[in-house]
């Protein structure tokens, strides 16, 4: 028997409900602390979100974080943040910043003069200064943009929802579309309580979240059908148990080689994806977590309908399209 | 294990290597670019130069040259959000309406007595009647004016709404005018950024229609958002009015409906003019850069059957009174009318040297916006950014390329080589369909990549781990094989249509990179499909053929 890297024994009897309480009801928790946090302390929103202009400056010279506030200070402009950003990617002599400025008044366009006379505070601070990227949204499309954020996820989990109640039950459907939802408000409680800027690129993130969480659970509940078909006796509670830990070993191996994979973006792919890496990864954990702990542990609360149906018959319906062999 | 057919195994490696043909000239960037802009410039101008030849050189014909379009954050550029304000053309409609029904009210002065002009928001005109009595014969009148509204779905109505307020007669666009009028005025306001942008050279600009009222511009290679604007911001809005005075007093008051404008070449000499244009620069057919009869530069001009009747039922009427050419709320000149001018051609002359006339010309060809904008989203990436982020992202491809390939032999060992060598393809054939379908890579795109090189491996890892299951039943290795293939499969198909409908939905609400994340999510959806079901097994059976092994261990 040749060597081969093993996640999980090759078969394994682990009562995935044993903790539900703890497992379960640490989610719910975890949800309500994110609700509160996003609630308290809200989303720290990019431009995209907020309107307003950023600024990535590039020099040859130290960021000087301080002579750049008092040059800007003079300026009449909204609030604004200066960051340095690091990376591993930059040069040594590669220094970078990154300024934001909040929206300035309620206008549609944005002042092309204003970035004007930021650029030449900055190079009377710094000469050697260079501006890589400008960005600027004003505030009628950044209110737009939440909506439209908002309904993508909210139409990217009912067409989830409908594709997994056509193959599935709709207590299946319903699971896991709560399970996804789980995944993504915890992910936005992360960056509420960490105050991460939260743009459009978060909201891709999420969307992605969303698909490969649910990539996730399917193959968990295509195991529970097959099974719930050969084990037409077994309590529920064991059948699920049974399906989660045949899959366990594919469970393990795909996060892990998703995890590899994202987290070689988030090392080395640059400063301007981290926080789309970052937001990513964090899902992939979760969503990792929510197909194994939340998303059964809610079908089973439903509890789903196992009596024999007759065949073309009218309880058949509901199976109707999960009798195709796709 | 029953062999797959010849056909279909021809079918797959077909597939795959017209995939690595199409994905091979991405290997070449930079080469493949130049030959294809030469041969593009050339096909253009019809002829080839040396330098050009030595260009297209560098990649042979034969070979497929399509490119992954880079996106603006990996080329560098500026994009542009702009909203056109479709009102102002209410406005202006109504504006030069106002003469015509001045007119045809006038010959039913015996009914309604004097005829004024009430102030009134933008986009209605407001007419006062001193008799009241002749209201209904004023509407009639009014409403003879309008025409049917040219457009499928407002088919049977007028351009005009007319109403009564008081005493008063209302007049505004209808809505099938007004949508009829924002058509128009979007497709005008396209047409016309489009050349003014192409005008600048710029490489494969994106130029799109966003909604009812905005536009989306995409220009790769520009300096900044600011200098894309001034661009497209150019304005050459060139009118003819009829002129009321000739005054060197700038502060002097210009009446009602007049307006007053400076000239162009001469200092402190001011022009009152009436707001409403004879001809617009909208009429406007061609424009050339000539000599007037003093040999001095000038430009010629055509309008079109409208603007020629218009200009010349207005020179004859008006022989011996000065009109004002105005541009850009300027007046260039204000010849005085010598004689009626038909056929709608004429000559603009002023002080202009032969450069100027040159501009002037090709601003006038070009057209004026027929609304102002307004910017609502500008962005600037520069150069050196884009290329940063390609190099960290091709590195970070390449790293999570290596790690996972580690990690899938050690874990599958033989077994793991062909899901890597499978993976190596899926990268392949990616670029690939992107290349050939002329598919545009962001950085969110790269990200998308490096997500599906993590992804891709799960349908393996989905058939390995079902064909261990059957092995440990004691199946033989090829029925394990095929039970693995064909188990996994339901989960594989379920996992990847929900993936597929997240990246439908972030095409629909995405704009730029996050839409070029959907396209790769998408695509890298497929090629995996294809390549962990179809390709691996095509290997792995060419293996059990020339091996035919007793025993496998997965």
């Amino acid at each position: 028997m040749a060597w081969r890297l093993r996640l999980a024994p090759e078969k394994t009897n682990i009562d995935f409900f044993r903790h539900q309480w703890l497992t379960f009801g640490g989610s719910m928790a975890l949800m309500i602390v994110a609700f509160i946090a996003w609630g308290v302390m809200g989303l720290n929103y990019g431009i995209d979100f907020k309107g307003g202009t950023t600024i990535r400056t590039e020099s040859v010279n130290a960021v000087d974080v301080a002579g750049y506030r008092a040059a800007l200070e003079r300026l009449p402009l909204g609030d604004v943040a200066i960051t340095e950003v690091f990376d591993t990617n930059f040069a040594p002599d590669q220094h970078v910043a990154q300024i934001r400025i909040a929206a300035l008044e309620q206008t549609d366009a944005v002042s092309p003069e204003t970035i004007t006379q930021v650029q030449e505070a900055l190079k009377a601070v710094d000469p050697q200064i260079t501006f890589t990227a400008i960005d600027s949204v004003g505030p009628k499309v950044s209110g737009e943009l939440v909506w439209s954020s908002v309904m993508a996820v909210a139409a990217t989990s009912v067409g989830i929802l409908l594709y997994i109640w056509l193959r599935f039950e709709w207590q299946m459907a319903v699971g896991a579309v709560l399970a996804l939802l789980h995944d993504v408000f915890i992910t936005i409680g992360i960056w509420a309580v960490f105050q991460l800027k939260f743009d459009l690129t978060i909201v891709a993130a999420l969307l992605t979240i969303l698909g490969y969480s649910i990539n996730d659970t399917v193959v968990v509940f295509d195991r529970l059908r097959e099974n719930l078909a050969k084990y037409k006796t077994m309590p529920l509670r064991d059948v699920m148990n049974l399906s989660v830990n045949e899959t366990l070993s594919r469970t393990l191996m795909t996060s892990i080689t998703t995890l590899i994979a994202v987290g070689s973006m988030l090392v080395f792919g640059g400063d301007v994806i981290r926080g789309f890496a970052f937001a990513i990864f964090m899902g992939v954990l979760l969503g990792t977590y929510s197909s194994v702990y939340v998303a059964k542990n809610l079908v089973l609360f439903i509890g789903l309908d196992r009596s024999e149906k007759p065949k073309g018959g009218k309880g058949a319906a509901d199976h109707e399209f999960a009798n195709i062999d796709a | 294990m029953p062999h797959t057919p010849l056909w279909k195994r021809i079918l797959i490696w077909g597939v795959v290597l017209i995939g690595i043909a199409f994905a091979a000239p991405n290997l070449f960037y930079g080469r493949v670019e130049q030959h294809n802009d030469a041969r593009d410039a050339a096909e253009k101008a019809g002829f080839t130069t040396a330098e050009q030849q030595a260009q297209i050189d560098l990649w042979p014909d034969w070979l497929p040259s399509g490119l992954v379009n880079l996106g603006l954050d990996l080329r560098g550029g500026a994009h542009l959000l702009a909203e056109v304000q479709v009102q102002d053309v209410y406005k202006t409609r109504m504006d030069s309406l106002w003469p015509e029904v001045r007119d045809s009210l006038r010959t039913l002065r015996d009914q309604v007595g004097a005829v004024r002009r009430q102030p009134s928001p933008d986009g209605t005109l407001k007419v006062a009647i001193e008799n009241p009595a002749g209201l209904e014969a004023a509407v009639q009148a009014v409403k003879a004016l309008a025409s049917p509204v040219v457009s499928l779905t407002g088919a049977g109505q007028n351009d005009l709404e007319v109403t009564v307020e008081g005493n008063d007669i209302v007049i505004q666009l209808s809505e099938a005018e007004k949508v009829a009028t924002d058509n128009r005025t979007m497709a005008q306001s396209l047409e016309i950024i489009r050349r003014r942008v192409d005008e600048a050279g710029t490489r494969e600009p994106t130029i799109l229609r966003q909604g009812t009222d905005r536009i989306l511009i995409e220009v790769p290679g520009i300096g900044s958002a600011a200098e894309l604007k001034e661009l497209i911001g150019t304005t050459a809005k060139l009118t003819f009015n009829p002129v009321v005075r000739r005054t060197s007093n700038q502060s002097e008051d210009p009446g009602p409906r007049n307006r007053l404008l400076p000239a162009m070449n001469e200092q402190g000499v001011y022009y009152v003019i009436e707001d409403a244009p004879v001809v617009s620069g909208d009429d406007l057919i061609d424009s050339q850069p000539t000599f007037d009869q003093n040999s001095r530069p000038a430009v010629s001009f055509r309008f079109n059957t409208t603007g020629a009747r218009a200009f010349g039922d207005y020179t004859a009427q008006n022989i011996g009174a000065p009109f004002a050419i105005v541009l850009d709320n300027e007046v260039i000149s204000a010849p005085t009318i010598q004689s009626h001018i038909p056929g709608g051609s004429g000559q603009i002359t002023g002080n202009f040297t032969v450069d100027e006339a040159n501009q002037l010309a090709v601003l006038l060809r070009a057209g004026a916006l027929p609304a102002k904008m307004n910017f609502l989203e500008e962005r600037t990436i520069g150069p050196e950014l884009g290329a940063d982020s390609i190099a960290a992202g091709s590195k970070a491809a390449v790293i999570a390329m290596i790690a996972v390939s580690v990690f899938m032999i050690a874990a599958y060992g033989l077994f793991g080589v062909f899901a890597t060598t499978a993976l190596a393809i899926n990268m392949a054939l990616i670029f690939g369909v992107l290349s050939a379908i002329g598919g545009t890579l962001t950085l969110p795109g790269i990200a998308g990549i490096v997500l599906t090189i993590g992804m891709a491996v799960d349908a393996n890892v989905l058939v390995y781990e079902r064909i261990r299951e059957e092995l440990r039943q004691a199946k033989s290795p090829m029925r394990a094989i095929e039970l693995g293939y064909e188990r996994a499969f339901s989960a594989i198909f379920d996992a990847n249509v929900t993936t597929l409908i997240t990246a439908g939905v972030l095409f629909f609400i995405g704009a730029g990179p996050v839409r070029g994340f959907a396209v790769t999510l998408a695509v890298g959806i497929f090629t995996s499909v294809f390549t962990a079901l179809y390709v691996t097994r095509a290997i792995m059976e060419i293996w059990m053929r020339w091996r035919q092994p007793k025993t496998i261990v997965v």
